[in-house]
């Protein structure tokens, strides 16, 4: 029994010794924090100074401006976030190597949390962060929103979708469309292409972007007399089966079900309302893009499937073709919206400053200003992957039609 | 009908939630411990087969098995390395290194698989059935998941009733330093616990995963919570009890939805096990202690 | 006798002085401002933190039962601190005044949940015990994802449907917005306020653990049936203790939730419980001091694990095994000894020490 005991207690043992060198590494990492922040007493300013100097040796360009970026790496809602981050580093890379103007982009991790979060918030905000690229979901972009709302950090979240995120703070803008929005929109497409007579819904009463959506609809639908003979929920903890849902949308005679939520548990009710032998029109919203490019997805589930989309990862423009390319050679994956908002997000900025003479050096608050002024100004227009001459108005809000869209064949097709 | 359709929904949902919880429920009988882990081996073995059945195209029951043995050997190693150790350490202590393996299996398949779902293709090539000229469908992956879970059930109720393995984890089950005075192998019980424990896991990732066809490194958390509630359900060491808490858990569950609120549908499910353990203080097939003064 | 009441009063005057000097010691950072935003963002969490681990501590350590659902207590205390504070924005323009009372709302509803929750729990032993407070933290978080609430002139509205569904007049205010939690709160929560409520936490802990009451509490873990045959009421003691536990753990939540814009009823799930029971076993069963420590300890880490990006939270699982193999195996545990890595553990040993 000993003998056998030995080696697998070496094992045990070598392990624990690598690991506690990563701790080691990990505390030294902290001292190392302490001694920098104490340094740099007087905070932002002096910081960029000294990267800015270390920088200016290393090479010829500009020292480059700090972008920061939040959103969850780990945790359930990771897709999310390793997509805008992903999406986002692509823009940064092509934007320096363009020379001129360059940015540097530091990515924290706040899985999906408002505390962490705050947390990564406050880990760039030492780091020397400029600009925030962030934060991807909603309910940790509030609180975000609201510390750089108090620091007059420029925030420009490329996914966060509700109202409130905007609500109230000059210096917040979003990428994406608002799920007021999506939601009137929605509405709007299905009572005036008649798409139907009879509509269910189904959304994730556990997540604030799906409810925000759903209750713009239906306030919607009762304005335009679109008749909602079935409401029907789920959480993300009884994702996985949907055949009540289904049943009870088939029994009240719905031929649309009405989906916004995003594209996992739709192709779930997608493959169980086939197997029900239940029919309808599905219609899905920006959440829905993702599902043609799910791996190993049976695209035939999803025929005839409509959503309104700002983004379609096979859409033939060159820009999105060379985005969809470069995404694939780096990551191996096809990007999704979200990668798409990442992207576009680090562009619109670079686009507001490509003409000024903004430097490493400006602090954040020039920067929100001007970037500010420049977002809400009349005269700009962006056009990236997610949208042809965006505007923002003066709220943070974009104004950008969203597309109509059905797949067919397995792939998507412009309903207009 | 549509109650009969639920019903069979339940079952199928209750059959996945069964074997999760037989993994659950042999662990912490022969061990005393529980596995918080369990869940996260179930995601290991969905994205096993997952990689066989795509990557290496394999065929189905080939993946199954690879799955399968992927997974033993994975239960045996984190048996060994992180539960081992801690063989006379507080059962809380393990409770913590339960779940920080846990984290760390999800962590890994986050950095291994991506954070990017798959859709998973059933193993089950049998079309649907369609009883009453259509109006109840019943799913061949539904139909596999249920007699499956007979199957696993009967077999592991033959193996620790029948044979000289199962004797000695009933052994070590009762009385842990009794059975060692016998000259059974308290280390090699356990093992072996693991491996079928973590075999199971990798059957149920493969059938939640062809029922419900997304695969996530998350996968396997919630499932798990819910099959872990099963398992203390039925009665947490008693297996005949992981099979009755699960399959009743899954058809609460449906049935909850379906008659009651699909928003408060997880608040039901837990509110009939509180009122069935104040009933039941010990779970419905467990075993009553008695307290020695 | 005598002499372990002193052992024990030197004890407590240690984690006392231990929480005095590290909230000095901040102050001192902060007024020289030689302080990193993280570590300040961090430090009202870290106090709300510290007295979850400290009251559930006084159920799991000190009572003996395994709670799941500790964070549901601190959910229950978030909303309705949250509410508290809301309402009474015009009323009370006082800042502290105002946190005080709704961390005395969030502790007397949480209290009130804990007397309600603890009658069907406290019938219950061992793991049937744990799973049925893992039920009800779990039904909290999905009944609060349902609940809507608002206010306007005419008074305090309830929706179960949407926050349309309210229909609240003109200058209304949502303040529960289902999934969505509580947003636009007003942040009321700082630093002083955290480590009063940790002064006060220890206070009523500590008293408790070493008065009469506390013997019979602790003789109630140890030997059910022993305590009663000497007339000890083993459902008043358990209640109490379990009472006690949720009361400290509504106080944190509503500190916690004034100190964000928005709270979400996800945030108080089972993970949140499983980590503030790490927290407990990590600091040593019964251990007020190491519970303190390991929460501080714990809720840093992942933050100075920042610089792993990606694998960060792989990093902090692996540790977390680590510390839990090298706190409980003996061999590894003496090895760590001999190589001379003591004063890393220094934290796991102590505390062993302390738990006989």
């Amino acid at each position: 029994m000993r003998k056998h005991m030995k080696p697998r207690f070496y094992l045990t043992l070598v392990v624990a010794l690598v690991l506690c060198l990563a701790m080691l590494a990990g505390c030294g990492d902290k001292g190392a924090k302490k001694t920098d922040s104490t340094e740099s007493a007087a905070p932002a300013e002096k910081e960029t100074e000294k990267a800015d100097d270390k920088q200016a040796e290393k090479s010829d360009d500009a020292a480059p401006i700090k972008l920061g970026g939040i959103g969850p790496i780990s945790g359930p809602a990771a897709v999310y976030g390793i997509a805008v981050k992903n999406g986002a580093s692509i823009a940064v890379d092509e934007i320096n190597a363009l020379g001129g103007m360059q940015f540097e982009l530091k990515f924290e991790d706040d899985e999906h949390d408002a505390e962490k979060s705050v947390n990564a918030y406050n880990s760039l905000k030492d780091w020397g962060m400029q600009i925030l690229v962030g934060t991807v979901t909603t309910g940790p972009c509030l609180d975000v929103a609201a510390e750089s709302y108090n620091d007059r950090i420029f925030t420009l979240t490329p996914s966060a979708s509700s109202p409130e995120v905007i609500k109230g703070k000059d210096n917040v803008y979003q990428m994406c469309f608002s799920d007021l929005n999506q939601g009137i929109a929605s509405a709007q497409y299905i009572e005036e292409k008649k798409l139907a007579t009879k509509v269910a819904i189904i959304y994730n009463n556990a997540d604030a972007y799906s409810t925000g959506i759903y209750e713009k609809f239906i306030s919607e639908a009762e304005v335009r007399d679109l008749e909602v003979v079935s409401t029907t929920t789920f959480t993300d903890d009884t994702a996985n089966d949907f055949s009540v849902q289904l049943t009870e949308a088939q029994n009240a005679g719905a031929d649309l079900v009405f989906l916004p939520i995003y594209y996992q548990p739709s192709s779930l009710i997608l493959a169980q309302a086939k197997e029900m032998g239940y029919e309808p029109t599905f219609f899905g919203v920006d959440g829905m893009d993702g599902i043609l490019t799910l791996e190993n997805f049976d695209t035939k589930l999803a025929e005839g499937v409509m959503l309104l989309t700002p983004f379609v990862a096979d859409a033939t423009d060159d820009l999105t073709v060379a985005f969809v390319e470069k995404y694939d050679e780096l990551y191996g994956e096809v990007p999704n919206q979200f990668a798409a908002d990442g992207y576009d997000s680090v562009y619109a900025i670079y686009e507001a400053l490509k003409d000024s003479d903004v430097t490493a050096e400006t602090s954040a608050s020039d920067l929100c200003d001007l970037l500010i002024g420049i977002f809400s100004g009349d005269d700009f227009e962006f056009n990236g992957l997610t949208g042809d001459n965006m505007t923002w108005s003066e709220t943070g809000e974009v104004a950008k039609s969203p597309k109509g869209m059905i797949i067919e064949n397995g792939v998507y097709v412009g309903m207009d | 009908m549509t109650f009969l359709s639920y019903l069979i929904s339940g079952i199928s949902l209750g059959s996945i939630y069964a074997i999760i919880a037989l993994g659950y429920t042999m662990v912490y009988g022969i061990a005393k411990m529980l596995n918080f882990a369990h869940g996260d081996v179930i995601m290991v073995g969905g994205y096993m087969s997952f990689i066989a059945m795509i990557n290496f195209g394999w065929p189905p029951l080939l993946s199954v098995l690879f799955a399968i043995l992927v997974c033993t050997v994975l239960g045996i190693l984190i048996e060994q390395l992180a539960y081992k150790p801690l063989r006379s350490a507080p059962p809380l202590a393990v409770l913590i290194t339960a779940i920080g393996v846990s984290y760390f299996l999800q962590n890994a398949a986050l950095l291994i698989f991506s954070a990017n779902p798959k859709s998973y293709s059933s193993i089950i090539p049998f079309d649907s059935l369609r009883l009453f000229n259509g109006q109840l469908i019943i799913s061949g992956t539904t139909i596999v998941t249920i007699i499956a879970c007979i199957v696993i059930i009967w077999t592991l109720n033959t193996i620790v009733n029948k044979t000289k393995i199962g004797k000695a984890m009933r052994a070590v089950s009762e009385d842990k330093e009794a059975a060692q005075l016998m000259g059974i192998s308290v280390n090699k019980t356990i093992s072996v616990t693991f491996a079928i424990g973590s075999a199971l896991a990798a059957v149920a990732g493969v059938l939640l995963c062809s029922a419900y066809p997304i695969l996530m490194p998350t996968t396997g958390a919630m499932p798990g919570i819910k099959a872990f509630t099963a398992a203390v359900f039925g009665g947490i060491g008693s297996i005949p009890g992981a099979f009755l808490g699960g399959i009743l858990l899954g058809i609460i569950e449906i049935l909850g939805k379906a008659y009651v609120s699909t928003q408060l549908s997880d608040a039901i499910v837990f509110a009939v096990l509180i009122i069935i353990l104040l009933v039941k203080p010990t779970g419905l097939l467990g075993k009553k202690t008695l307290v020695k003064v | 006798m005598r002499g372990l009441r002193l052992r024990s009063n030197i004890d407590n005057l240690l984690t006392y002085g231990l929480v005095i000097v590290a909230y000095i010691v901040m102050r001192l950072l902060i007024a020289g401002g030689n302080i990193s935003s993280a570590l300040q963002g961090q430090l009202v969490p870290i106090t709300a933190y510290i007295v979850m681990a400290v009251s559930l501590n006084l159920t799991v350590g000190v009572l003996g039962e395994l709670s799941l659902g500790h964070a549901g207590f601190m959910s229950v205390g978030a909303f309705s601190g949250v509410i508290t504070a809301t309402l009474l924005t015009d009323t009370i323009p006082t800042t502290w005044l105002r946190l005080a009372l709704a961390m005395l709302v969030g502790s007397l509803i949480a209290a009130i949940f804990g007397f309600l929750i603890g009658i069907p729990v406290l019938r219950l032993q061992g793991d049937y015990l744990a799973i049925v407070t893992l039920a009800f933290g779990e039904i909290i978080k999905n009944v609060m994802n349902t609940i809507y609430l608002g206010y306007d002139k005419n008074g305090i509205r309830i929706s179960m449907e949407s926050a349309n569904a309210l229909k609240l007049d003109e200058g209304g205010k949502v303040i529960l917005n289902g999934p969505m939690g509580a947003i636009g709160i007003t942040k009321l929560s700082s630093f002083n306020a955290g480590f009063v409520l940790i002064l006060i936490t220890l206070f009523i802990v500590l008293n408790l653990i070493n008065s009469k009451s506390g013997r019979a509490i602790k003789a109630v873990r140890d030997d059910k049936i022993a305590a009663e045959s000497v007339g000890i009421s083993v459902w008043r003691y358990r209640m109490m203790a379990f009472v006690t536990s949720a009361t400290l753990a509504g106080a944190a939540g509503a500190l916690y939730a004034l100190n964000y814009t928005t709270v979400v009823a996800r945030k108080f799930d089972f993970n949140t419980s499983i980590l503030i029971l790490v927290f407990v076993v990590l600091g040593g069963m019964g251990n007020i001091r190491g519970s303190i420590i390991a929460a501080t300890v714990l809720t840093v880490l992942p933050e100075v694990l920042r610089a792993f990006n990606e694998v960060r939270m792989l990093v902090y699982a692996i540790i977390l095994i680590l510390v839990m193999l090298v706190r409980n195996n003996v061999t590894l545990r003496q090895l760590f000894q001999k190589i001379g890595i003591k004063r890393r553990n220094s934290l796991a040993n102590n505390k062993e020490g302390d738990d006989a």
